[in-house]
């Protein structure tokens, strides 16, 4: 049982899409993760497994809808100099979720040595 | 200029080389304790034994300390540590893929079995009990010290304060 409290991925907010000042690509999401304030930093977290979760209204088996849900994604690059990462998910995240929380898991894991 | 090409198709030859199993990082060698970081298991520290064919890593909790079987796991999915345990008095040789292959259910596709309730579940073989126990037993009778004791039954988390690019592992 996965308690509450076993927490193995990091915390990360989805600041909103990648964008220009009035142009923005839906396809490519950027993630501010919690402790990382440099390049270098957010260099750790490339390629890392990412899930935004969220709960649903109501759980429908016979339609496949679980009352929780997720949409995976991955961190594909560092986004400027300030720790901010860029993800892309399987489908693109909902304008709902900017501002929410985003897991950011510890796998795949690449050791330094 | 015409680029030159021969006169009758010839099949390029591609010499196919063989697979080599992924290579372990981390530094990683029998006896190390990783931690599991995805599935039932994760969070909790398990013992490296070896490297099997697939590549897959064989680990054990051992059993006893935190319900971990003998089990195969990417690398990467786990992280190692720079914990080391004795596991020279156990003898683990003889496990391969072929040990966790499923057993092969030869059941004809008939339309009664079809809508028959499910079979129950297979009970875990006594074979495979007996050889966590044997593994388990070269590994867990050499650890004296109290801390590693614990340590591998603890759970590894995530708290306040704690991020996964500074820790050193």
């Amino acid at each position: 049982m996965v308690k509450k409290q076993d927490r193995l991925y990091s915390r990360a907010i989805f600041l909103g899409y990648r964008r220009g000042i009035s142009l923005q690509n839906t396809n490519q999401g950027l993630l501010r993760v919690e402790g990382v304030k440099t390049k270098t930093d957010a260099k750790w977290y490339l390629g890392k497994r990412v899930a935004y979760v969220y709960r649903g209204k109501t759980a429908n088996k016979e339609k496949g809808l679980t009352k929780h849900r997720s949409i995976q994604g991955k961190v594909i690059a560092v986004h400027g100099d300030n720790g901010v990462v860029r993800a892309k998910f399987h489908h693109n995240l909902p304008g709902q979720a900017v501002g929410k929380l985003v897991r950011v898991m510890l796998y795949p894991f690449r050791p330094s040595n | 200029m015409v680029k030159w090409y021969p006169t009758e198709d010839v099949q390029k030859v591609r010499v196919k080389r063989a697979n080599k199993p992924t290579r372990l990082r981390g530094g990683v060698s029998p006896g190390q304790v990783l931690i599991l970081l995805a599935g039932k298991h994760q969070g909790k520290r398990v013992i490296f034994l070896k490297q099997l064919e697939g590549g897959l890593l064989l680990v054990t909790g051992p059993y006893k300390f935190n319900g971990v079987p003998l089990k195969r796991v990417p690398q990467a999915y786990t992280v190692p540590t720079s914990t080391k345990v004795n596991v020279s008095g156990s003898d683990f040789s003889k496990i391969n893929d072929a040990y966790f292959a499923k057993e092969k259910e030869n059941a004809k596709k008939t339309e009664e079995a079809f809508f028959a309730p499910k079979k129950e579940k297979k009970p875990f073989s006594d074979a495979k009990k007996a050889m966590q126990k044997s593994v388990d037993a070269g590994i867990a009778g050499k650890i004296t010290d109290p801390t590693v004791k614990k340590y591998l039954k603890t759970k590894f988390r995530l708290r306040n304060g704690m991020f996964p690019h500074t820790l050193k592992f």
